[in-house]
């Protein structure tokens, strides 16, 4: 009897903590973003600038995810299949991105690629724009969601071990035959749930690519960027309608994957 | 001569895998590497497959040096203790990677994979996953794999290990077969002696990283060269240092000249051998081993006082 009280209250606790912190707020915004019906929502989010804000968000995530999960991937075999000193130390820079606030990362290009930086004069001297444009974003993103694949592959690739690696190679394997067909595809959910978090996290950035964006209306304002706008200029209903598009381009993402896995797995793994 | 070993040191940090081993492997030989964990043969096996280097000394198979040369240029087929199946090929798909790597032609792949599976008897299963298999079937399935880019040597790392005993028995029975048809030079590393003998036409006894002794399975019983590898290939009594064999002491229902008495403490019936507990005179306990047969015509039991001729014991300096 006791355990069975103990086991219902864990999970109102749980159930409550996650409503108050996820469900309640989501809801909230749907509800406020639809209170008026579709038409308003609609006109809200085909607005010139919120249209760019959302190809600005798409086009960074297009850039800024293959590149991390390249790096990614390149890092997490580094670290575990790697033989060289040091290599504990390589997994403390890695997690550095989520321990330097975003603020702080953006302060940092500034004060490196800004035009006063220390490339300052080289860049301006090639007119190479970084800092307020499209450049420096990518770098600030890239920044923030760097750690994500490699931190998700590196356990997947600790668990798979290096036997089957090292068959390859007796099989007369080269190194890049082994990892394309044996490493990567064996890691492969690894890489997969990586990519689905760099997306969610370059998608949402906010303080970093706030700072190097300049917030330029029409020109580098990505879609978090667009929400706090029309929040900060009292436009409710164009806040609340591009926060739930962010919010359903985060959802369609997870979605997408998850559906994607599904499929290739029931085709490979019986 | 197919492979040699020359020298070869191995450490891992302050332990020491093998100290200045010398191994030589006839031409189309059925090798067994014997000794306890921590003997050094599993690495032996890896320096020899070139996935281990050895810190001095060098490897050379058929005549050339290969100590330097990476693993995927040697020409070697390795069968892993587990097997190290690619989990997410087929069966037909595991056993022909060696070949597509080396991008030959679909229509011969097809033909050698095919050729392959009957042989280790796996034809039908060519379209299932690694986890459909049993351990048996896995570990065919991964002897197939290795041969398939017809390897100039054969190394397998305890093959028999993972299995439960009944399918062990039948796959020694049936790589010693294997072996005769395709005759491919091969060693395999065990702990087990019984599987030592029952397979291999040599045997190198390995301990502490050094070799004790390399010969037939006969000669091994018949004149090991040292306490180590008499007590670990068959079973020994020891009679403070000398050591003697269990099946070398008669039992007999008269005492003579030649033996002393023995009381028998506990009879234990195995099938056809039977073990007898016996404690002598002085006070020291050995077993002797006897036939069903010996045992029944004695009317062997427990507290029965009987005659013992132990043979001459073996004393290693």
């Amino acid at each position: 009897m006791a355990s069975t009280a103990r086991r219902l209250s864990l999970r109102f606790v749980a159930l409550g903590y996650l409503l108050a912190l996820l469900g309640a707020p989501v809801a909230m915004i749907f509800y406020r973003t639809f209170e008026h019906g579709l038409a308003p929502v609609w006109s809200a989010v085909t607005q010139p600038n919120a249209i760019h804000a959302f190809w600005l968000s798409v086009e960074l995530v297009a850039i800024v995810v293959p590149l991390n999960t390249v790096f990614g991937i390149g890092m997490a075999l580094l670290i575990e299949r790697g033989r060289f000193r040091g290599r504990w130390l390589l997994g403390l820079l890695l997690d550095l991105p989520f321990a330097i606030s975003p603020v702080v990362v953006g302060l940092a290009l500034v004060l490196v690629y800004g035009r006063t930086g220390w490339f300052g004069n080289w860049l301006t001297a090639h007119s190479i724009q970084v800092i307020f444009s499209i450049p420096g974003m990518v770098l600030a993103t890239a920044f923030v969601s760097l750690p994500f694949v490699a931190r998700e592959t590196v356990p997947v690739l600790h668990e798979l071990g290096t036997d089957a690696e090292q068959a390859a190679a007796t099989l007369g394997a080269s190194a890049w035959q082994t990892f394309r067909r044996v490493t990567l595809p064996a890691i492969r959910w690894g890489v997969v749930y990586g990519v689905v978090l760099t997306t969610a996290r370059a998608l949402g950035e906010f303080g970093a690519v706030s700072i190097v964006s300049g917030r330029l209306e029409g020109q580098t304002q990505t879609l978090p960027l667009y929400v706090q706008d029309r929040f900060e200029n009292f436009d409710t209903a164009g806040a609340y309608a591009a926060a739930v598009v962010l919010a359903l381009l985060a959802f369609a993402t997870l979605l997408g994957m998850n559906l994607l896995a599904r499929r290739t797995h029931r085709d490979t793994v019986v | 001569m197919a492979i040699e070993v020359h020298n070869v040191s191995k450490h891992f940090g302050t332990f020491t895998a093998l100290d200045d081993v010398s191994v030589r492997v006839d031409d189309g030989a059925l090798m067994a590497l014997l000794g306890p964990s921590g003997s050094g043969k599993s690495t032996l096996l890896r320096i020899i497959a070139g996935l281990e280097t050895p810190d001095t000394g060098n490897v050379s198979i058929e005549g050339q040096d290969l100590t330097q040369a990476p693993a995927r240029t040697r020409g070697v087929g390795f069968v892993f203790q587990h097997y190290a199946p690619f989990k997410h090929m087929t069966v037909h798909d595991n056993v022909a990677f060696g070949l597509t790597v080396r991008r030959a032609p679909k229509a011969e792949v097809n033909e050698r994979v095919a050729e392959l599976l009957r042989l280790v008897r796996l034809d039908g299963l060519a379209k299932r996953y690694p986890s459909q298999l049993s351990g048996g079937q896995l570990q065919r399935m991964a002897l197939a794999r290795a041969l398939a880019p017809q390897p100039k040597v054969l190394l397998l790392d305890e093959p028999f290990g993972a299995l439960d005993v009944q399918v062990r028995g039948e796959l020694r029975e049936w790589l010693r077969r294997l072996h005769e048809e395709i005759h491919v030079t091969t060693i395999f590393v065990t702990h087990d002696q019984e599987e030592a003998m029952d397979v291999a036409g040599q045997i190198v006894v390995m301990n502490g990283g050094r070799v004790e002794q390399t010969g037939t399975p006969h000669e091994l019983y018949e004149n090991p060269r040292n306490e180590f590898v008499m007590s670990f290939i068959g079973p020994v009594n020891r009679l403070g240092d000398a050591l003697l064999r269990p099946h070398d002491i008669q039992i007999l229902p008269y005492p003579d000249t030649s033996t002393v008495e023995a009381l028998v403490r506990r009879v234990v019936h195995l099938g056809f051998e039977v073990r007898v507990e016996l404690t002598l005179p002085d006070g020291r306990d050995i077993w002797a081993q006897v036939t069903r047969e010996t045992a029944a015509e004695l009317e062997l039991a427990e507290g029965q006082i009987l005659a013992a001729r132990l043979p001459a014991p073996r004393v290693f300096a």
